[in-house]
């Protein structure tokens, strides 16, 4: 194995050989995650950190470090990959990367799919893989035949020597390249000289999803798996007070039922007895202090908390003074509902937890923070633990869960169930099962002159943070100029717009809905200058 | 027992007689091509047919289909040369891909009982198959294009 193109500050491309011979360009990171292993990643660089491999069967696997929830990234990576390799794209596949540092998002720094980051965030880094492959292939033919690497050129996944026709196919020559150097500094093409990104391109995933052999989460099947359904409680934050699991026991198919924090999990054969089990528990829920919310109780106390003072994101002037002066005053108050994201494939989570291991296979967005929360609960150091990820049916931001709350159920129930173990979510438990898009409260006050014209406006909301809290919070952006009735613009996640009042008196479990942005802040503010517009004319718009 | 044909084979499955035939594909044939969404007949992702015709496999009890042929997606054809699947890969038409085994089941039904349907056919035939991502204007014309495709093969 040698290195090495630097990459980051700290990383560096190397190639390798691939498992059963060939070409693997890799990404490696001597900062170690543990003790040990460090010489571990060294060992197994060419398959843990592997970016793209060449196989001697002129096999190109690109590994995608993104998950694949129909946004189209197992396509767009490995074009970004190919427009450098140069490979046949016929002969490209697609891998879901294992769980490692080398895959982290290189903005977010961790290995993550979300905020429609993906093909910008990887713009450089796939392309970079790329080229230093097909460096170290036309390296590799150069001197197979003597001659000066500048002298050929590749087409196609085949190198040529353009003055006397000599062809090397890309796997012929990839267990010869993997012994090379690549140079320190790959130079990569003119965005002009682009012949694949930017072109229309088949998706590579389409044929597997119209004769079912596409995989997803809850296709997965490992053998003397069982599969559970968790009975959750029907409020959040209650706990069971009295379990009776005589009857559920007694149906056929049915191993176990278990507590888990979550709730109880019934665990059988298949899916069907599972349900049909969970259907006969009897449990006493203690409801606990939620036991009287509503909605409707908490838009009211979130439209209460809107008149009181709050944060201040941004104010120009003075606009509470200036609305007293105001011929005429508009208010106007906006509810968004607590909205679930409701994937086509309900979630879904597959564990094999043995004593010194922890596999996962699941569609998620998270690999980084469900490996460490899945350890925590497995009690296994998080290099123990490694995530399959899978197709998503849907993601939305759902699969992107800072508390990990299906993976970590699932490593539960695992633990209960001392067999691999599929826990399955059905459409009612997605449902109720929360980590919605928050609710949200606006409330505008306009005030306009004798003309009709604008003179002053207020924006207050109320809600929830999806940011408080997680890994995220550094990320909430400030409000700008909210309060600029001709350039209103939101360019902030949700909790930090205008002045604000954040609600501590909701409980429900909130998250990240893609979108989110979008609705909370610009669409209501796009939605607001209608009726604006209509009282003060349509020279509000036009200006 | 249980004894019905899938995709042409004769198969036999021992369990609760109530048991959706979504399940006992999924679960005891491991025949994961048809999707679950919703277990109410709501969404569609687990259509297939049963003698030809669509049904939401989540809500038929496999005792239901005994002595039946039922035809996944898995048996739609040996090697993606059914006319939908032309059109769905020719198109690109799923993008998550979780409900299009359904979709493409309802199409064949479509297709078989109306070779050529309007815009509005196909709105009414498909009108119980969900896609959260939002392909419908690609189902759509994917539908009209296995038409075509279907056509010519008949012509030829």
């Amino acid at each position: 194995m040698s290195a090495s193109a630097m990459v980051g500050r700290r990383e560096f491309i190397k190639t390798g050989a691939a498992i059963g011979g060939g070409l693997s360009v890799s990404l490696y990171a001597p900062i170690p995650d543990g003790p040990g292993s460090a010489l571990a990643a060294e060992e197994n660089a060419a398959t843990v950190n592997a970016f793209v491999r060449i196989g001697t069967d002129e096999s190109v696997t690109v590994i995608a470090a993104h998950s694949e929830m129909g946004q189209g990234v197992y396509t767009s990576l490995p074009m970004l990959l190919n427009e450098e390799l140069q490979a046949d794209w016929s002969k490209i596949r697609v891998e879901a990367a294992p769980v490692d540092k080398v895959y982290n998002h290189p903005v977010f720094g961790m290995q993550m799919t979300g905020g429609s980051t993906t093909s910008p965030a990887e713009w450089e880094r796939y392309r970079k893989m790329g080229a230093t492959a097909r460096v170290v292939l036309v390296e590799a033919a150069a001197t197979k035949w003597g001659v000066e690497a500048s002298s050929c050129k590749v087409e196609k996944g085949v190198v040529i020597h353009t003055a006397t026709g000599k062809r090397a196919s890309y796997g012929s020559l990839a267990s010869a390249a993997a012994k090379l150097t690549p140079p320190a500094d790959v130079p990569l093409k003119n965005p002009k000289d682009f012949t694949l990104v930017g072109t229309p391109t088949r998706r590579l995933d389409t044929p597997s999803k119209t004769n079912g052999t596409a995989q997803f989460g809850l296709d997965v099947i490992l053998p003397g798996m069982l599969t559970a359904v968790v009975a959750r409680p029907p409020v959040f934050g209650a706990k069971v007070a009295k379990l009776d699991a005589t009857a559920a026991l007694k149906v056929p198919g049915v191993k176990a039922v278990e507590q888990v924090p979550s709730g109880v999990a019934v665990i059988a054969t298949h899916f069907w007895p599972a349900k049909l089990g969970r259907e006969k528990l009897v449990i006493d829920w203690d409801l606990g202090p939620n036991a009287g919310l509503s909605t409707e109780k908490m838009l009211r106390d979130f439209a209460e908390t809107a008149m009181k003072p709050g944060a201040i994101a941004k104010k120009t002037g003075d606009p509470e003074a200036t609305l007293k002066t105001a011929a005429k005053t508009v208010t106007a108050e906006y509810d968004v509902p607590y909205l679930a994201h409701a994937m086509m494939e309900p979630l879904n989570c597959v564990v094999d937890l043995r004593a010194d291991s922890c596999e996962i296979w699941t569609g998620t967005q998270f690999e980084t923070v469900d490996r460490a929360s899945a350890a925590q609960v497995a009690g296994l150091p998080p290099e123990k633990v490694q995530i399959h990820t899978m197709l998503l049916g849907g993601g939305f931001g759902r699969r992107a869960n800072p508390n990990s709350d299906f993976v970590v159920e699932a490593v539960h129930v695992a633990k209960a169930a001392k067999a691999p173990v599929k826990v399955v979510w059905t459409r009612e438990d997605d449902m109720r099962g929360g980590w919605y898009r928050p609710m949200w409260h606006d409330r505008f006050v306009a005030g306009l002159d004798a003309n009709g014209d604008p003179i002053a406006w207020t924006h207050t909301i109320v809600g929830q943070s999806i940011m408080q809290g997680t890994l995220f919070e550094g990320f909430a952006i400030k409000a700008e100029c909210l309060t600029d009735f001709a350039r209103c613009r939101a360019s902030t996640i949700g909790d930090d717009v205008g002045r604000h009042g954040r609600a501590q008196l909701a409980v429900a479990l909130v998250n990240i809905l893609n979108g989110t942005l979008a609705l909370i802040a610009t669409g209501k503010i796009e939605v607001d200058v209608g009726p604006l517009a209509t009282l003060f004319g349509q020279k509000a718009l036009e200006q | 027992m249980t004894n019905f044909y899938v995709n042409g084979k004769p198969v036999q499955v021992d369990v609760d007689p109530s048991t959706p035939l979504l399940w006992v594909l999924r679960d005891s044939l491991g025949m994961t091509g048809t999707k679950f969404g919703c277990g109410m007949a709501l969404c569609g992702a687990c259509t297939v047919h049963l003698d030809g015709k669509a049904i939401r496999s989540c809500v038929a009890p496999v005792s239901r289909v005994e002595g039946k042929r039922v035809t996944t997606i898995e048996g739609l054809s040996a090697n993606l040369t059914h006319p939908l699947q032309r059109a769905w890969i020719e198109l690109d038409v799923p993008q998550c891909g979780y409900c299009q085994s359904g979709q493409i089941m309802s199409a064949a039904v479509l297709l078989a009982e109306n070779p050529k349907p309007t815009d509005r056919d196909i709105d009414e035939a498909m009108g119980g198959n969900i896609c959260r991502c939002g392909t419908y204007p690609r189902i759509r014309k994917a539908i009209h294009k296995a038409a075509e495709l279907a056509n010519e093969g008949r012509a030829k």
